[in-house]
């Protein structure tokens, strides 16, 4: 542990970079995880879009626009479907039409190859990210990358999360600890809590 | 020229099942039924206007009655307006059972007024309408032998002739002032004084002292276009122009009247008489037939043409105003596209179901904010939020805890969580303005709790009557 002589760790050591974000456009990309909501917000605050969330109306749960953390809730526009096929088919249509830069589906079923083909392809003629929120192992192959997002304990920060690209079709995987700041809207990578200053203080 | 309809209501109702008995119609007044309008056999039955139903039932056994509807009666003096147009462009409506118009210069196209007055009798008894018409110079006159004598002089009517009020004309009469003539005779100054200037006025009206104009009312803009073909027609790109050129009229129309179609109808008729309907709700008000056009694509694909089609209708069902507005360089995004995005949109899963978030004045977690749908609703970024609220809210999911601070340990959806960091009281209380059966709990305290798990739960616990809940979760 070098960087435990010096004062400011992020001087210390080099910045890793995450190496897929920010998202690429024009490919429909996956989340999962307990952190994927914020992880969606977090990419649509950066990238400055106008966010269409898909998502199906029997669910209990529901986003609360005062906890966005920096996104306007007045870029989002939400589209309630009755089922899965219906969430398809309003997200390829408003991926395909480009006129908001990020749309974001929630997912309920696992997603066959060519559904996520279809989504990947209208992505493509339209220049929109695609961002599906999926329950833990119902991706499809046809996705650019994979996020598994979790919040992680951090005695001095409450916004600390552990993003880990599981998935990634052009470049390599890791593991990155991240803060978050909503005034700026930026994502700052941080060591993990092992390797920083005064970490044996910790509760474990 | 005025017309008087003395019993168009039950002339409507009687246009469709014929009887020679005593017909009436109620009307429900101050809690009780009286008789509305009724036809000449009610007449002769000694039953009269303003009369009490059940009243009018003890007079005459075999008594027709059906209930009124104004509403209906006021559509078919409209239609009867439009009719008359074909005697003189001045039309209007007068009261709720008469029409005036001015005939100046048009009855000589039906040969003279006596011979205008007679067809006109004869298609309105065709019709199965009672008329009566009056003939004046003026309007006050013309309405005056309408209603009191069509070839009496006027200074021979009695005073109600000049459309007065119940009381001036009855003060009149305790007067001695019984007929138009006696009134006229009369010095004008105390007239006045007594009975306000509104009397004199009338009086000046009828005698053509005045002038009294008659305004006609405008057409309401009919938005419906439709075409003919000569030969049927089944391909989608056919239907396609069809609808082009149909939207490129329509849109002229609503251009003039400053108008936006809010929701459109296209109709498609098969050579078969059976008929097919394409309904396009939009998320706004739109006139732009180039951005409404490819919006019907996905209906009209699902049409089922058959032997083909030969008839095309487009209404616009639903109109909206939709002012010009000033083309400004500062509008930084276009948001015509979200508009036709969420049109598309709504095209398949309802347009109600494409919603935003507005801000709402509220504490209540759930009340913070209202979801509106977005196509009637404008973005608003007014959000304040004075302590930090989770992302993601679902209905309080109960834990076992006791006391007052946050558990040390507890399992929430069959995880064991440790509490690493609490933070709170945040004390809500319930709007007692508003009886919400999830807060019949009483007061909450909000805690934020991040676990050494990972997870930032928002807990609640209910001072009055003891338990912990998990409602949210933080980013």
């Amino acid at each position: 542990m070098k960087g435990r002589t010096v004062p400011d760790p992020m001087i210390a050591m080099p910045r890793p970079a995450i190496t897929a974000y920010p998202l690429l456009p024009g490919r429909v990309h996956e989340v999962s995880g307990p952190g994927a909501v914020a992880f969606v917000l977090r990419a649509a605050r950066q990238a400055g879009a106008d966010l269409l969330w898909v998502r199906e109306d029997w669910q209990a749960d529901m986003l609360h626009p005062l906890g966005f953390a920096g996104f306007d809730p007045a870029r989002l526009v939400m589209a309630m479907t009755g089922d899965q096929k219906d969430t398809l088919a309003v997200a390829e249509e408003a991926l395909r039409d480009g006129a908001v830069a990020m749309v974001a589906l929630e997912i309920t079923a696992p997603l066959s190859l060519t559904a996520g083909r279809r989504l990947q392809l209208a992505a493509r003629a339209g220049g929109t990210t695609g961002l599906c929120l999926i329950p833990e192992g119902m991706g499809s192959n046809a996705a650019e990358t994979r996020w598994h997002c979790a919040p992680v304990f951090d005695p001095g920060d409450s916004t600390l999360q552990c993003w880990r690209l599981i998935k990634n079709k052009s470049g390599t995987l890791g593991s990155w600890h991240v803060r978050w700041d909503a005034e700026t809207g930026r994502v700052a990578v941080v060591p993990p809590a092992g390797d920083r200053p005064g970490a044996e203080d910790m509760p474990d | 020229m005025s017309l008087w309809f003395p019993r168009l209501a039950t002339d409507r109702v009687l246009r469709t099942c014929l009887t020679d008995r005593p017909f009436v119609l109620t009307l429900k007044d101050s809690n009780a039924n009286r008789i509305h309008c009724l036809n000449a056999a009610a007449g002769r039955q000694g039953l009269y206007r303003g009369m009490s139903f059940s009243d009018a039932r003890a007079f005459c056994p075999d008594l027709i009655s059906r209930p009124a509807r104004p509403d209906l009666d006021a559509q078919f003096l409209t239609a009867l307006r439009r009719w008359a147009l074909r005697w003189c462009p001045w039309v209007a409506r007068d009261g709720a059972d008469g029409l005036v118009l001015d005939i100046t210069g048009s009855a000589h196209l039906f040969g003279g007024e006596e011979a205008m007055l007679a067809a006109m009798g004869q298609r309105l008894a065709r019709a199965g309408l009672s008329v009566r018409p009056g003939l004046g110079d003026t309007r006050g006159a013309a309405w005056a032998r309408a209603h009191y004598g069509a070839d009496a002089a006027l200074a021979d009517l009695p005073v109600e002739a000049l459309r007065l009020d119940a009381e001036t004309a009855a003060g009149l009469k305790r007067m001695g002032l019984r007929r138009i003539g006696d009134l006229s005779g009369t010095p004008r100054a105390p007239l006045a004084r007594r009975f306000g200037p509104g009397l004199l006025l009338r009086l000046d009206q009828a005698l053509g002292h005045q002038p009294e104009q008659i305004s006609p009312e405008t057409e309401p803009p009919h938005y419906g276009i439709r075409m003919t073909l000569p030969e049927p027609i089944g391909l989608e790109s056919d239907v396609m122009a069809a609808a082009d050129r149909l939207l490129t009229r329509l849109c002229d129309k609503l251009c003039a009247q400053e108008a936006g179609a809010r929701v459109l109808c296209l109709t498609l008729r098969r050579v078969d008489s059976n008929a097919q309907q394409v309904e396009l709700r939009l998320a706004r008000p739109m006139r732009d037939p180039a951005r409404i056009l490819p919006l019907f694509q996905r209906g009209i694909a699902q049409v089922e043409a058959g032997f083909g089609i030969d008839q095309v209708r487009l209404a616009a069902v639903q109109v909206a105003p939709l002012p010009a507005e000033q083309i400004s360089s500062a509008r930084s995004r276009d948001p015509g596209r979200l508009d036709d995005l969420i049109t598309r949109i709504g095209t398949r899963i309802g347009l109600e179901n494409v919603q935003r978030f507005l801000p709402a004045d509220s504490h209540i977690p759930e009340r913070s904010f209202i979801i509106a749908a977005a196509a009637c609703s404008e973005p608003d970024s007014t959000w304040i939020s004075p302590n930090p609220r989770p992302v993601r809210i679902f209905p309080p999911e109960p834990i076992a805890a006791t006391g007052n601070r946050p558990p040390e340990r507890f399992r929430w959806r069959r995880m064991a969580l440790t509490t690493g960091r609490a933070t709170g009281p945040e004390r809500i209380a319930p709007e007692w303005w508003l009886d919400d059966p999830n807060w019949r709990s009483g007061l909450r305290d909000y805690w934020r709790v991040e676990t050494l798990q990972g997870r930032r739960l928002w807990l609640f616990h209910t001072p009055q009557e003891p338990g912990w809940f998990v409602q949210g979760e933080f980013a």
